[in-house]
């Protein structure tokens, strides 16, 4: 069983990440979309979770970290996805988990 | 008499509405001729960043609002240094937002303001009317 999970709240402004995180399986994916895609930042507290965090396929939803103005800014390693490449994530894992 | 009005914006721009909604209320209130600040606290330091682009995500980028507020004698604009530190960011990632003093010959000065949690704290500690977004 894969699952895909999905945290759109800010991780500096709410547990929502955090609990993510601590949930998610090995192997699992983390889809960072909204305010959620500050977790993808560098030179922050969450960066270095999502660096000691190996086991886990983080993305973030390329269309909110533009409109944030965070691209140059995104972490080594997390992949950016379009809408597309969204539904792509939903139809290859077995269930999705929303953190909202 | 003037009142001292000030704007504190703790929410990141839009995943939520009050970025928006705080920018609105803003303008409105430069209308009426009052002492105006902004505050930036939180996620609310995010509402200044450079180079957004919401093409993508069907929205209205308002973060070029902000660049016109010196034209309302909106000049007073309070960034909260820890803020920006958390969250990886320096003043460099934010725009360059500028007002012209016209008892100065039209000099262009920033309108933003570097201020640590304490500043902060006076700063809020100091106005007649807060308003939190």
């Amino acid at each position: 069983m894969t699952m895909l999970h999905t945290v759109n709240k800010s991780p500096f402004e709410s547990k929502t990440f955090d609990t993510c995180l601590g949930l998610a399986k090995s192997g699992s994916t983390i889809l960072l979309i909204e305010d959620g895609v500050y977790a993808a930042t560098t030179g922050n507290s969450v960066a270095d979770k999502i660096k000691n965090t190996s086991d886990i396929n983080f993305c973030v939803l390329g269309a909110d970290a533009q409109a944030r103005g965070i691209e140059a800014k995104l972490a080594e390693g997390i992949k950016v996805v379009d809408y597309e490449g969204f539904v792509d994530l939903v139809a290859e894992h077995d269930t999705v988990q929303a953190w909202f | 008499m003037s009142k001292k009005f000030m704007y504190i914006n703790r929410k990141a721009p839009y995943g939520t509405i009050y970025a928006l909604e705080s920018l609105e209320v803003v303008l409105i209130g430069a209308a009426f001729d009052q002492d105006v600040s902004l505050a930036f606290i939180g996620d609310g330091v995010y509402q200044l960043t450079k180079g957004q682009n919401t093409k993508a995500i069907g929205q209205k980028n308002f973060s070029t609002v902000y660049m016109a507020l010196g034209d309302y004698d909106v000049n007073k604009i309070y960034v909260e240094k820890e803020s920006l530190e958390e969250r990886g960011l320096t003043l460099d990632d934010l725009q360059h937002l500028v007002w012209e003093d016209e008892d100065e010959d039209y000099a262009e000065k920033d309108s933003i303001r570097l201020v640590s949690r304490s500043e902060m704290s006076d700063v809020l500690d100091n106005q007649d009317v807060v308003l939190s977004f």
